[in-house]
């Protein structure tokens, strides 16, 4: 099982400790995790995300059997294209997209040609919810969360859109999923790292109405303890216990 | 998941039939299900009046005060093995705050649990504290960690907040509720550094990397407890960061349950056994 929604680098609004390559290595290994999709952690408030992902690969590099790139292409800067084209080509395994921090509306087309350029190139579309908890977020961090419209609109753009959502909470989950044709919910899968365990069991709650295939494992690392997922599966209920979520490993494209 | 070493969640609350959850059964359920895979030996459960459904979950009213009391005290004494209560109380009611205390010693209660429906530094809360102190009870508040702006439905409180009220009265020991439970827990850990009777708890639904570390290098380990509050989840991810993060086998003890021990009147956890 792989983790598909980890970072590396800096986060502007709080010190975080040790987020380097090697340490999440390390961390995978304890956590008995064979890998992990890694996005670079500044890349959402950086306005020309290119120096980003070439930091990204640079720090990767030495470990690229375990830590997989996952650089961002944004849709409405020049030759996109070909960066998208670019990233695929140096190993990206999935494509990481910040619509709220680029003030992206849900119907942006933009987002839209990306997501269908992502699914024609058989590479998932990786979308953040939320870094943080809004309670606790610094006033200069405007961005919001992902939102219902922008998933339902982009899962609906075409039959090969592939979206992997990570950070959503059950209220999210449930209004895109059921907002979509059973053809369209299967073109997102979710991780479960901010969805509730006991006792409200909001995850038992979802693998009961969603399904297990629906979902994929992410940390959020070096954000998020990334014991929390581990702990949501082992305190489900009896009949629920080793639900078959999906392993992100097998999208590689 | 459980070895049989004594954990407390001093952080925990049960639902009731005029909470208007039809599900309310189900969720006590699952907490005590959680617990037990987990190794919570007790539960210290707080029932927060109707929890809206007839007055505001924050500023409950003297009558669903005294029933949620009444049904904590219910559930306690049907599951003496694995609960224990707060009696909660709402400061705006002094009369009926400190009868309500006064009962629930009489029926069992081993803490105070004070919501926000006043602000933790208001003079309101002080005969509360007074009788807490009488009755060596612990006073668990309900705090926001850094309050920039007010927040509609609570009369917020931060560390700082509280760290006044603990001023006041030095013989209470005061829970800090949730320092994973929304705003900014770094605000908090220096807010009460110098207050040695505040005791924040590590429970609600955040689990941001260096809140732990932060927490313990600064306040030491004797001044932090493991909770869940409304996540227990998120409580047992705690557990597992903190079983890797340097803590000797003494300082794990203390936050898994032997500060409780110490804050709760004695004799409280008669199955976590004595501390040594």
């Amino acid at each position: 099982m792989i983790d598909c929604a980890a970072y590396i680098g800096s986060y502007p609004f709080r010190q975080l400790p040790h987020p380097d390559p090697d340490v999440l290595v390390r961390v995978l290994a304890r956590e008995g995790l064979g890998g992990a999709w890694v996005g670079w952690l500044p890349a959402p408030w950086q306005r020309d995300p290119l120096p980003g992902n070439d930091a990204l690969f640079a720090a990767l590099e030495p470990h690229r059997a375990t830590l997989h790139p996952a650089p961002v292409v944004r849709p409405d800067w020049p030759r996109w294209e070909q960066t998208l084209r670019d990233v695929i080509a140096r190993g990206a395994r999935a494509i990481r997209a910040y619509p709220m921090h680029w003030g992206m509306g849900p119907h942006d087309p933009s987002m839209r040609r990306l997501a269908l350029a992502c699914g024609e190139a058989g590479i998932p579309l990786l979308l953040t919810v939320r870094f943080e908890d809004a309670r606790q977020r610094s006033p200069l961090d405007v961005a919001g969360d992902l939102t219902g419209p922008h998933l339902r609109a982009l899962a609906r753009a075409g039959d090969r859109v592939h979206l992997v959502v990570t950070g959503a909470g059950r209220e999210l989950l449930e209004e895109t999923h059921w907002g979509l044709t059973p053809d369209e919910q299967r073109r997102i899968h979710w991780d479960f790292a901010w969805i509730w365990g006991p006792p409200e069991d909001h995850f038992a709650h979802l693998l009961r109405t969603v399904g297990a295939e629906r979902f994929v494992y992410g940390t959020h690392w070096p954000l998020r303890l990334t014991q929390n997922p581990r702990a949501n599966l082992d305190l489900l209920p009896a009949e629920l216990r080793n639900p078959p979520i999906v392993d992100a490993a097998t999208y590689a494209p | 998941m459980s070895d049989g070493t004594p954990l407390i969640d001093p952080h925990a609350h049960l639902y009731n039939e005029l909470s208007g959850r039809a599900d309310w059964r189900r969720v006590n359920a699952a907490r005590m299900r959680a617990g037990d895979a987990m190794g919570v030996m007790y539960h210290v459960v707080s029932v927060l009046g109707t929890y809206g459904h007839r007055s505001p979950t924050y500023f409950p009213s003297p009558q669903d005060v005294t029933q949620g009391n009444r049904d904590a005290w219910m559930m306690a004494e049907a599951d003496q093995e694995r609960v224990r209560w707060y009696v909660v109380v709402n400061p705006n009611h002094t009369e009926h705050a400190l009868a309500e205390i006064t009962r629930g010693v009489a029926n069992g209660a081993v803490g105070v649990k004070l919501l926000a429906s006043r602000r933790a530094d208001d003079p309101l809360n002080d005969p509360i504290c007074a009788l807490a102190a009488e009755h060596h009870l612990p006073v668990l508040h309900h705090i926001w960690q850094h309050r920039t702006r007010e927040w509609s439905n609570q009369e917020i409180s931060d560390g700082a907040d509280l760290a006044r009220l603990a001023a006041r009265h030095p013989r209470v020991a005061f829970i800090l509720a949730h320092l994973g439970g929304g705003g900014d827990w770094a605000h908090t850990v220096p807010a009460v550094l110098d207050t040695p009777n505040v005791y924040p708890d590590l429970s609600g639904s955040g689990v941001d990397r260096g809140m732990l570390d932060v927490a313990l290098a600064t306040l030491g380990a004797r001044r932090v407890l493991w909770a869940c509050d409304l996540t227990m989840e998120t409580g047992l991810a705690k557990l597992r960061a903190l079983e890797v993060i340097g803590l000797s086998p003494d300082e794990m003890a203390d936050v898994r349950w032997r500060n409780a021990a110490r804050l709760f009147p004695p004799g409280t956890f008669p199955r976590c056994g004595a501390i040594t």
